[in-house]
């Protein structure tokens, strides 16, 4: 880990130095976190390649004010994160004011799926794929900004002051939101992550055997 | 300290993200030891960011990179002839 955030390092200070073209070098572990944060946003294929492109021109532009306080890769997702927001907004006020309201307002009162109902459906019948695409959809079901600490959080893993930080919200809020974000794709989703009780755990190792 | 299972819920992201105390911990490790709708409530949640990190969740359109790239290049090239 420390000799890639080195040769990160070199390979920037390369790249500021005039051997431009290593920008592509610096960018490619990291083509598919930009697309992916920009698409769980957007919710929108080509949409998200243009906020992409965009993302990795508007990094590379700036790389000089890149200062590796960040990770390299959190630098970049926190501008992937505003492109997405930028073209969300755009994408909202060109049609109507969205039916992004949360859930009720107050954050505590969450109430999960609960599961009472412990017969297993067979396996063959819960496709991972189906399963992936169920996910996918959830998320992009959830109101606006318990999304994007979602996908900051748990899609991309930057810490809580890293995502607090990138979308100008204290690290209390974040925490709030998640917990939030989390239970409703709990709610959507619980039918199709039932397994038997209490097997904790057990469903996935067996899975991604 | 003994919990409900509504007192529970509130806890399962912070559970999750190891950042209970530890009175706290201990009492949510003890109802869920004695409570299999809390503890499948933790377990689907689980599996949910499981599935979340994996990689494969999310697909790249057919032909990102190379266009991503190619992209990169004409801006590269823009600069370097004192365009933009």
């Amino acid at each position: 880990m420390k000799t890639a955030t080195a040769n990160e390092a070199a390979l920037i200070a390369r790249i500021l130095a005039g051997e431009r073209e290593l920008f592509h070098e610096l960018i490619r572990p990291y083509e598919k976190l930009v697309y992916v944060t920009v698409f769980a946003i957007v919710k929108n294929e080509a949409e998200a390649e243009d906020g992409a492109q965009e993302t990795v021109i508007s990094a590379y532009r700036n790389l000089k004010s890149f200062r590796g306080e960040a990770k390299f890769s959190t630098w970049l997702v926190t501008i992937a994160m505003n492109e997405a927001r930028k073209r969300l907004r755009k994408a909202k006020s060109a049609a109507e004011d969205s039916l992004d309201e949360p859930i009720g307002n107050s954050e505590g009162d969450y109430t999960p799926a609960v599961l009472t109902d412990w017969r297993e459906i067979p396996l063959e019948a819960l496709q991972r794929k189906e399963l992936k695409e169920k996910l996918r959809e959830a998320v992009g079901m959830l109101p606006e900004k318990y999304r994007e600490v979602f996908v900051l959080r748990d899609m991309e893993e930057l810490n809580q002051e890293e995502t607090a930080a990138a979308l100008g919200i204290n690290v209390t809020l974040v925490k709030v939101r998640l917990h939030r974000a989390r239970m409703m794709l709990q709610k959507m989703l619980a039918p199709y992550l039932k397994s038997q009780a209490p097997a904790r755990g057990g469903f996935f190792r067996r899975w991604f055997q | 300290m003994n919990l409900e299972c509504k007192h529970v819920w509130e806890q399962i992201s912070g559970y999750l993200d190891k950042q209970l105390d530890p009175e706290m911990l201990a009492a949510v490790e003890r109802h869920l030891e004695s409570c299999e709708i809390c503890s499948a409530v933790l377990d689907s949640t689980r599996n949910i960011l499981v599935l979340t990190a994996d990689e494969r969740t999310y697909e790249l359109p057919v032909g990102y990179s190379r266009r991503l790239h190619q992209r990169l290049t004409a801006v590269i090239a823009g600069d370097e002839t004192g365009g933009r």
